[in-house]
Order: C-alpha cells, then structure tokens, then sequence
C-alpha cells in the first residue's frame, strides 16, 4: 500500500506486477493502469508531441488522452486499461 | 449485424433509464457504454477486484446497484466496454468490444453521453499532477486513491466540497479549497438547493467533515499558476471577482503534488454534431446543446439525446429525461398508447421541472466565467494535444480564422487525440470576442471516429491469403 491508495473502506483485488521501463511495479487488480503508476509514483506518463513538455492522467474517464501510454508496443489510455500481470508498459505517446 | 429497435448509448443514470422504459413497453432495447457495468460518472461500480466496505457505502453506490440491477433483471442487451467510433444513416452504429468489432442497427437511437469539464488554462495547468475535479471523483470512489498526498482542490461548484470531504475521510491531504464563488453565491442558491434536502444535507456533511479537519477555504479565488516541472509541486492562487478575473490581491502559493480543478461542465453532445442536429447556444446548459422539445426528440428524425450530454442538470434531472425519452421512443415506434404515455410521461414531466430548481442553482454557480478566458496569458497552452498557445490563437484570428472550424484548420487547435474536447470551450470563447458572440464562433464539426480506436481492433486478425480474390474471366 502507497500513500494514495486509500486504506479503509476498500478491499483490493489481488496484488499484480507489471514493468514500467524496466522496473517492477505492483498494483492490484480492479485498478486502472493510469491509478496504479499515480500510486507507484510515475506521474508523468509521456511528452506532449510538439513541445516536449511533460504530461500525466488528467481525465481519468477516457476522454482526454493525456494518459495513453505504450503497452506491449500498443498506444493504450492507460485509465481504460486493467492492470495485469506480466504488462510491459513504456512511459512513452507516439514519440 | 444487430438489428434492435432502440440504440442507446451511454449508460449513465439517463442512458439507463431511456432503456429501461423503452424496454418495458416492448421495445428490442441495446444499452452500449464504454464501461464494463452500467452506471456513468456518478454511479460508476466499482471494477472487479476493488470492493467497497458496506459501512462506507453513501446514497450514491445504492443508488448504482438499483441500476445494475433493474438493467441486469430487464430485456435490454446490455453491451459493455463497447467503444462506439461511428454512428451513420439512420442508425448504424460501429463499435469496438472485447469480441472484435460490432455493429448495430436500429431506426431510434439515444444519446445519453454526459458532460465533459470545462477548465480554463492557466500556466501549468499541463503540469503532471493537475487533473480535473470529475477524475478525482473517479480516484476516489472507483479506484480508492486520493489524487496526491497534498491537493488543492479548486473551481466552482458542489464538486470542490465533495473531492475535498472524500479525500480527507480517504487519509489524505487537503492543502486548500479555492472558490470561484463567494460565501453570497452559496447563499443566493440555498433557497433552491433546500428544494433537495438529502442533498443539502450531503453538501452541510462535506463541510462539517471539512471544517473539522481544518482546511483553509479561500472564496473567490482562482488557481493562477502551477509550477513543477514533472509534476505539480506548487499551486498559486489570487483573489477574483464575480466574473472570475483577478482583482490583483495579494497571492498565495500551497505546496501540494495534486490539484483537483474544474470550471463547471458542458454538454457532451458528439452524437449529435456527428449527426447533424440543430444546435443552439444555451449558457444555461452549459454550452451548445441540441435543440430538443420536452421528451428529448432531436431536429434528426429518430435521435433522442438525454442527461448532461444534452442539457447539463445532474444525476436525477438525467434519469428522469432518459425515462420521458424511453416513452417517447416507444410511442413513436407504435408500441406504446398514447394515453399510457401520457400519464406516465407527466409524472416524470412534474418530477424533472421539480429536480431543474435544484440543478439551475447549482449551474448558476457552475456557470462559465468569459472574464477568465479573457485573462489567459499570452504563452499559455490551451489546446493540450498539439501544445497551441493562445498568442497563435490571437494569431490566427487577426490573420481571418472567422469561425471555429476555420481556426481549427489554420492552428491545428482541436485537432488532436482529444478531438477538441478539452480546448473547443476555450478556443470558442477567445474567438467569439473578435466575431462579436459565440453563435458566430459556431462549433467544432462532429466527425468519426468519435473515440480513437486502433486500426487493428477495426480489422481484428487477418492475413492477406484470407483475402479472396476472384480467379481471373477466361480470356
């Protein structure tokens, strides 16, 4: 459990670990991929295309895409994707 | 290829409900949303794995299981994580699920796709670590995380209390609640607000929680800057006025890793744009919203549209529109008498007109502030995707853009993934003060995709030998 994830009044799923440029990172399922890098610490999730300025989740409901991030190779909205284990997720867009 | 006789899509409270009571007169009902379960933003389940202690389960989450439930025990085809793209003729609708991609057909179709939120840019306002009040709500109360260790929470509205109340009954930090409104706005809209005393009460529970944990309340104030570079470290604030613009009081900056902000919400009405219904600007509404009469009926032959994504009004306002819609669906299709529907429908009538007072106070202070949109910095970003700054903006205008559309073209604002969500108010609103209003400004023009979707999931697994080609005509 991380500062974020709130203690009481929820009941987690089990814990799952996915890599995240390299490192292993736990999350448990029934989490988004975007609310389980925010409570692991990865904030950032890529650059914006055209001045390389650092962007996060901003949404969380799909609809914006400041979240999207690669998974298995893939550009996913890391808010619409479960966590799992075994993800390799890259904190990079389209860049 | 699925033929029904209804579409709706969106299953939020007034999705929901347009289902629901088209499905009981009869109607062959498909209930499409991009969420494994029904229930929308508001009452949104829980995903499978997280479950929520019963002690702590508000008004909110019962009223999300009676959805689930009634749209579990009734005839309607429920189709959830469907990502609908396209919606052509009179109606196909294309989406992408887990089985690949999906169409579906039917001559009645129900938009009922919510509201998205407005926020008017600031400096670093792209900064990791901002996000909007609605996605803290969902951090809250479907993933169990509260946004940072230390957030502003910020804008206007019921929300700013309810982030704010949760994240501390959550654990965690409350730098700051930053106040558009004034402790006047708040009292000007009790006598409306008292017309819905469980949610008055909600309202005075979130901020006895809030004042027992001590949390600085700044009224008419907005957030003027973030600074950080990968992620928000710091939020500034000064005082405004009523329309939201500094009055150049002294500022004040919070150390905090999170700011939860939004400036109200607009109707997310896509479906139709894409299909070309006639709108109108209804600040009231929140925005451009379709025209509509009293049961929902589009000015396109078939199309009802419902909820926030028609009129931004709330939860219940947006069940009791999806209801009246329903009947109005199975009416028009013949399979409901008039007279049933008729009475049904002036009940649901009488309770909507009565829910609206509650939802016209609570708009008012939600309401959009041009004086803010007026304020933004030369430099500062205003369309996210493609980082178009409001000096190109400027630019753009002086050099002919006249209309909404047309400042697309020249600047690429709104043309990114987000398809002009986050920027298209902002953009409006700076452009309508050089057209002369935001009728003359206009609208993005819907077009598909109206989610984007991978190619692949489009065209699934294939190989080119499964590609027939026809032997060649004997020569």
């Amino acid at each position: 459990m991380t500062a974020l994830r709130i203690a009481d009044g929820f009941r987690r799923g089990a814990a799952v670990t996915f890599d995240v440029d390299g490192v292993a990172v736990v999350g448990h399922r029934g989490e988004t991929l975007a609310a389980a890098l925010l409570a692991a610490g990865f904030a950032r999730l890529r650059h914006s295309p055209r001045d390389f300025s650092p962007r996060g989740a901003y949404c969380f409901m799909g609809a914006c895409q400041e979240c999207v991030v690669q998974v298995g190779g893939v550009l996913r909205q890391s808010c619409q994707v479960p966590v799992e284990d075994g993800l390799v997720v890259g904190l990079k867009g389209s860049l | 290829m699925m033929q029904a006789d209804l579409i709706v899509i969106g299953a939020g409270p007034a999705g929901a409900a347009a289902a629901l009571a088209a499905s009981e007169a009869g109607l062959l009902v498909v209930l499409l949303d991009e969420d494994a379960s029904p229930g929308g933003q508001v009452y949104r389940a829980p995903p499978a794995g997280l479950s929520v202690a019963p002690d702590t389960r508000g008004a909110d989450e019962r009223a999300g299981d009676a959805l689930r439930e009634a749209v579990a025990a009734s005839a309607v085809v429920w189709k959830g994580g469907a990502r609908v793209w396209s919606i052509s003729g009179a109606f196909r609708v294309d989406a992408v699920t887990a089985a690949g991609s999906e169409s579906f057909t039917a001559p009645r179709l129900v938009a009922a796709t919510g509201a998205h939120e407005r926020l008017v840019p600031f400096p670093g306002w792209t900064t990791p670590g901002v996000i909007g009040l609605a996605a803290a709500t969902i951090l809250l109360k479907s993933q169990g995380m509260v946004p940072g260790r230390r957030t502003v929470v910020a804008g206007c509205g019921p929300l700013l209390a309810a982030v704010a109340a949760k994240i501390v009954a959550g654990g965690g930090a409350v730098a700051a609640i930053i106040d558009l409104s004034g402790p006047g706005d708040w009292l000007k809209a009790l006598p409306a607000m008292a017309s819905r005393p469980d949610l008055l009460r909600q309202g005075l529970g979130w901020a006895l929680k809030l004042g027992a944990a001590c949390v600085p309340v700044l009224f008419r104030h907005t957030v003027t800057a973030v600074s950080g570079g990968e992620a928000c470290e710091a939020v500034t604030v000064a005082p405004v006025d009523a329309e939201g613009r500094p009055t150049g009081g002294r500022s004040r900056v919070f150390a905090a890793d999170a700011l939860a902000i939004g400036h109200g919400l607009v109707p997310g009405s896509e479906i139709p744009k894409l299909l070309r219904a006639e709108h109108r600007f209804e600040p009231e509404a929140g925005g451009w919203a379709p025209v509509r009469d009293a049961f929902g009926r589009c000015s396109v032959a078939g199309l009802y549209t419902v909820g926030d994504g028609a009129a931004v009004a709330g939860a219940e306002p947006a069940r009791l529109s999806g209801r009246l819609a329903g009947l109005a669906a199975a009416q028009d299709a013949g399979r409901l008498p008039a007279h049933v529907s008729a009475r049904e429908a002036g009940e649901a009538r009488a309770a909507l007109d009565k829910a609206l007072v509650f939802a016209g106070a609570i708009n008012r202070l939600m309401r959009a502030r041009p004086a803010m949109v007026e304020e933004i910095a030369k430099d500062t970003v205003i369309c996210r995707c493609e980082d178009v700054r409001r000096g190109e903006i400027e630019a753009a205008i002086s050099a002919g853009a006249r209309e909404i559309n047309q400042l697309k073209h020249f600047t690429r604002c709104g043309m990114g993934p987000c398809q002009g969500r986050m920027c298209g108010e902002t953009a409006a609103t700076l452009l309508a003060r050089h057209v002369g209003s935001r009728e003359a400004a206009g609208y993005w023009t819907g077009r598909p995709p109206l989610r984007p979707v991978p190619l692949a999931d489009l065209l699934g697994e294939f190989d080119y030998g499964d590609i027939p080609v026809p032997n060649p005509a004997p020569l």
